[in-house]
């Protein structure tokens, strides 16, 4: 399983090391804001809002996984923390989409 | 590229990985609450404008972000494009520089 | 049962037997009468097969195991059974794998033991119960038998990657207060080849036969290297 936490992890973080550019532009035109604001209540950019949630939520817990493995005591529970991992992503998503 | 810079690059990473944990959690908690309803541009700029505090957070948020994700790139592009050297890193330099100038201009666009 | 074997080398293809199969039958004793009951021109590895000398490593069902130690009623899927040498290596023919980079990249990582005293001098006194030597005891029991080394991803997508066994290794040495050459290790698994090259994907601590946690010594690697940087002693 955790081999798939960490994929996911590599994954998402392409994803928003390619969206983090976008973002930062978008919200560099304030001005404009707005009109931007209007073109994301269209329903697959909506969608693209949750996947970029979905993967700032999956990598933050790949990462958090990552950080434990490399710093703590090696304990038997870390080998949970892949499922850890896994839950709070689905948790964030949820969280995220209820609010929509 | 010696060992030691690239020891350097991976205490970068993890450096920033903590710092990013804090900010993406209150950045997430701010989304997360900030949507409910709809969002527009006047709700953000009323938290925004202004803001110190906002202003602090959000470019230890674009610093942290900048120093980060260059690094994670780095290791992506040597073994999933078999892309290493002198080139990749110079790239990745040029994108961090992009990242940072991109991320203060939003952050200053949305308190100034 | 069906069972595919590799025959060749890096070209090459799949070849398929029909085995008897027995109500206790492992995955090497298949092997072995596909050898000396079908094809004795197939090449293949195994010294001790009661799972002490690592010898008969090999991909079954794509996943690198003992083949000793591994019973077909674990593995074989309706009968059918892929055999293939371990992965990330180079093959000699069919199921033998040159390990010499294995081992190269055990040197690398100075996996050797140096110490400062003589055979005149009295024993080092070591508790089998100091924090230290317990590190040293949960990795020192690897024989390099590759199967870790065939798990990881990274010895996949990183030539250089010195891989788990070898780190592992040198972790039980830079633990090993008898050791005087630290610094040296720290040095050779530090960096893009070493141990920072490390993603957790953790197949290499699923696989291990032994039971060890590579994973662990390279996050203790890891962290003294962090240590040893930040006080400038690297």
């Amino acid at each position: 399983m955790s081999k798939w936490v960490a994929h996911v992890h590599r994954v998402s973080g392409i994803a928003l090391a390619v969206f983090l550019p976008l973002h930062f532009w978008a919200l560099g035109n304030a001005l404009e804001l707005d009109s931007f604001l209007a073109w994301t209540e269209r329903p697959l950019v909506k969608l693209g809002e949750c996947a970029i949630v979905l993967a700032l939520a999956a990598h933050l817990g790949g990462g958090l996984r990552v950080l434990a493995l490399e710093f703590l005591p090696w304990l038997d529970w870390q080998k949970s923390l892949a499922a850890v991992a896994a839950a709070f992503t689905i948790a964030v998503g949820l969280a995220f989409a209820l609010a929509l | 590229m010696s060992f030691r810079t690239q020891t350097t690059l991976w205490i970068a990473q993890r450096a920033s990985a903590a710092v990013l944990a804090l900010c993406v959690v209150v950045h997430l908690v701010t989304i997360i609450y900030a949507v409910r309803g709809g969002l527009t541009a006047a709700e953000i700029l009323e938290r925004t404008r202004g803001n110190v505090a906002w202003f602090a957070f959000y470019s230890l948020f674009v610093l942290a972000v900048t120093v980060h994700a260059p690094i994670g790139l780095r290791t992506v592009f040597a073994e999933w494009l078999g892309w290493s050297g002198k080139s990749r890193d110079w790239f990745l330099l040029i994108f961090a520089a992009a990242l940072a100038w991109m991320g203060m201009r939003a952050v200053v666009g949305v308190f100034a | 049962m069906q069972v595919s074997v590799w025959r060749g080398a890096e070209q090459g293809a799949f070849q398929t037997f029909e085995v008897p199969r027995h109500a206790s039958q492992t995955v090497l004793d298949v092997v072995t009468y596909i050898q000396r009951k079908l094809d004795p021109t197939l090449a293949y590895r195994y010294a001790c097969r009661v799972g002490m000398c690592g010898s008969c490593a090999m991909t079954v069902n794509g996943v690198p195991r003992w083949t000793c130690r591994t019973h077909i009623d674990k593995v074989a899927v309706n009968d059918k059974l892929e055999i293939a040498p371990l992965r990330n290596l180079p093959v000699i023919r069919d199921l033998v794998t040159d390990m010499r980079e294995f081992f190269d990249k055990w040197a690398r990582a100075r996996g050797e033991f140096h110490g400062k005293t003589t055979r005149q001098e009295d024993f080092a006194r070591i508790s089998p119960e100091s924090e230290n030597r317990k590190q040293v005891d949960a990795g020192i029991e690897c024989i390099g038998c590759g199967v870790c080394y065939s798990a990881c991803d990274v010895v996949s997508w990183n030539p250089d990657y010195l891989g788990p066994a070898a780190l592992n290794r040198a972790w039980t040495l830079v633990k090993d207060e008898r050791d005087v050459r630290t610094i040296e290790r720290l040095r050779a698994v530090a960096g893009d080849a070493g141990c920072h090259a490390c993603h957790t994907h953790m197949s290499c601590t699923e696989r291990c036969p032994k039971h060890l946690s590579p994973t662990a010594a390279i996050a203790g690697l890891k962290r003294e290297i962090m240590k040893a940087t930040l006080k400038g002693e690297l």
